[in-house]
């Protein structure tokens, strides 16, 4: 017998492996490798359901509007990454709408601008104020008459720990 | 742009205490040391602490008196903090240099050559302003031809060493400055080189990282072999190495110190079983099955009065597996067989091994005589569990909403960690509280 090559009849015969009829080594991408033997298993895939049955002669007039929900976190947060929630503690700040146990968003990467209301930190403790830069120097203002402003005489970017963007607020 | 590679190693500088100081400002400057799971062992401290001497990994213990003392603020380790602060540093580098490798939960090499910026230096500079002010981490970031030098200009940046970079970014690019520096590195500050290694390299009287630069690779790769070789071209601003993609792990280990003496086997029932799940959710979250199984409980090294024992024990499976019922019930006959009644358990634990991809060439058993359609049903079982799982969450005891039974729900044995800080970022009751 010839060394090597081509055995007529050797191996195991065509179409009796697993899917019983030949088979094909092709590429694919290797994300896709999951759907495709989720394919093979299934011979389908799993689609996505619709919101409503499918029944005959009354197909819903709205399935055709793909469902998608309103996420609150895309409307309340743009810089994800860079943003934390708080929580107030106490009614130093009533007259600008934020309230004792309310949650605040707050964006650290945004600079801050005079007049917006900021998480800052004073003597170590991180405390929420509106900011007011005149030419005297840096005011922290409560917003709740009880309370004093506090000046800062040396200002610098590190006391301002995030600028809020929203606050929530639970009845 | 430049025609060769243009590395960066940023690491976040002591990185737990950093997370920590974020949530409580009135921290700075102070020492501060976050503890091992359960409180045994000192694993990360600030600059700080590590000026009053106490060593990393030293017991909690031995050093009790010290840190009371110097009124060191001690903090059991917060995971969940320090995973989504490390989450938000890497995406916000990615956003910056899409061209990057995490390296660990506090470490990222980044490639700077492919990017539209004049001076990778300014560019460093950019990105630390940016991860201090958003996310309040101070960061360290060397920069050099290959991965093996900016592992060396980042340690030389973090400790501003020869006064080279004093805004803790160092650009080790330069040949001159290199063949400067490289002679006062030891071996074992080398990425890659181990005390064994650097042992082995001054018998042939190589003692600093510029005389294994200019050893002979053929040489060197007859010491060390190809990893060694590599690390000489490397060294010789070569670059052998480039950024690797996320790898599924191989292996996957859980396992704690309990909080207590755990005496009885029903207890260590209700740890392995917890720890398989928690290993199980891991190892089905990369889509991976497993191939061996180790499993093994100890008493406390540190109690010397108790008698001492240690065992663990693994298995094989004979086909690969992800199948969460399967793997608990043979990792509870193991613990069957090594389970030695009167000794004082401090800790256990479960590995599961050699994983690789679901559906890949998976070797089937000539003797399995389970139908695909029981498998199939078992599957959708742990999915749809997994379903409800996610829906409803954990409990307050962190029991999952659907739960083996043995898993237990008392969880006497489960660690302490008694100076936690709150989870502020991952838990909407324990965010950080802004007064007046």
């Amino acid at each position: 017998m010839a060394r090597g090559g081509f055995r007529y009849g050797a191996g195991r015969p065509k179409g009796q492996g697993k899917y019983l009829e030949s088979t094909k080594p092709i590429r694919i991408p290797i994300s896709l490798v999951g759907k495709v033997h989720e394919y093979i298993d299934n011979k389908c895939f799993n689609l996505p359901l619709y919101q409503s049955a499918v029944r005959a002669g009354f197909p819903s007039p709205a399935d055709d509007y793909i469902a998608e929900t309103i996420d609150l976190n895309k409307y309340l947060i743009k810089h994800p990454t860079a943003t934390f929630l708080v929580r107030v503690i106490g009614d130093s700040m009533i007259d600008a709408g934020i309230n004792d146990g309310d949650v605040l968003v707050v964006d650290r990467s945004l600079e801050v601008k005079n007049g917006n209301i900021v998480i800052a930190s004073i003597n170590g403790e991180l405390t929420v104020k509106k900011i007011l830069k005149n030419n005297r120097g840096v005011l922290l203002n409560p917003a709740n008459k009880k309370y004093s402003p506090i000046e800062l005489k040396d200002f610098n970017d590190n006391i301002i720990w995030g600028v809020v963007t929203s606050v929530i607020h639970k009845f | 742009m430049s025609e060769f590679p243009i590395f960066a190693l940023i690491d976040c500088n002591n990185f737990y205490a950093s997370c920590e100081r974020v949530f409580q400002p009135k921290l700075a400057q102070k020492p501060i040391v976050v503890l091992s799971n359960n409180d045994g062992c000192i694993i990360a401290r600030s600059n700080e602490a590590k000026a009053l001497g106490i060593p990393m990994g030293a017991p909690f213990f031995k050093y009790r008196d010290l840190i009371e003392k110097s009124q060191v603020k001690v903090f059991s380790s917060n995971y969940s903090l320090y995973g989504d602060m490390s989450n938000r540093v890497m995406k916000s580098l990615q956003m910056m240099v899409p061209d990057m490798e995490i390296y660990s939960i506090d470490e990222a090499f980044l490639r700077l050559d492919n990017i539209a910026y004049d001076n990778p230096i300014d560019l460093c500079f950019d990105i630390r302003h940016k991860i201090q002010k958003w996310l309040g981490i101070p960061t360290s970031i060397g920069i050099a031809p290959t991965k093996t030098l900016a592992k060396i200009a980042n340690h030389i940046a973090k400790k501003n060493l020869y006064d080279l970079a004093p805004n803790n970014v160092c650009d080790l690019r330069d040949i001159s400055l290199q063949n400067q520096i490289l002679a006062k590195i030891a071996l074992t500050e080398i990425w890659g080189v181990a005390k064994g290694i650097a042992s082995r390299l001054s018998m042939v009287g190589i003692n600093n990282a510029l005389e294994l630069r200019d050893a002979d690779p053929k040489h060197i790769r007859k010491i060390l072999g190809v990893v060694g070789e590599r690390i000489v071209y490397e060294l010789r601003g070569v670059s052998c190495l480039s950024l690797e993609e996320i790898k599924n792990r191989k292996n996957i280990l859980s396992s704690k110190s309990f909080g207590k003496n755990v005496y009885d086997k029903s207890d260590l029932q209700e740890a392995i079983a917890n720890y398989i799940m928690r290993a199980c959710e891991k190892m089905r979250k990369q889509d991976s099955v497993a191939n061996g199984l180790h499993v093994y409980v100890r008493t406390s090294p540190f109690v010397a009065k108790h008698l001492q024992y240690c065992r663990g024990e693994s298995i094989g499976f004979v086909v690969s597996t992800d199948n969460v019922s399967e793997i608990l019930k043979m990792a509870l006959k193991i613990l069957d067989k090594i389970y030695v009644k009167g000794f004082v358990y401090k800790k256990a634990g479960v590995a599961l091994l050699d994983l690789q991809k679901k559906g890949q060439e998976m070797q089937s058993d000539l003797f399995d005589n389970s139908d695909i359609n029981q498998q199939k049903r078992m599957e959708l079982r742990q999915q749809t569990v997994e379903k409800i799982n996610q829906i409803f969450g954990k409990n307050n005891l962190g029991n999952d909403s659907v739960f083996y039974a043995i898993q237990g729900t008392k969880k006497s044995w489960a660690m302490q960690n008694k100076n936690r800080s709150p989870l502020y970022t991952t838990n909407i009751s324990e965010i950080v509280g802004v007064k007046f």
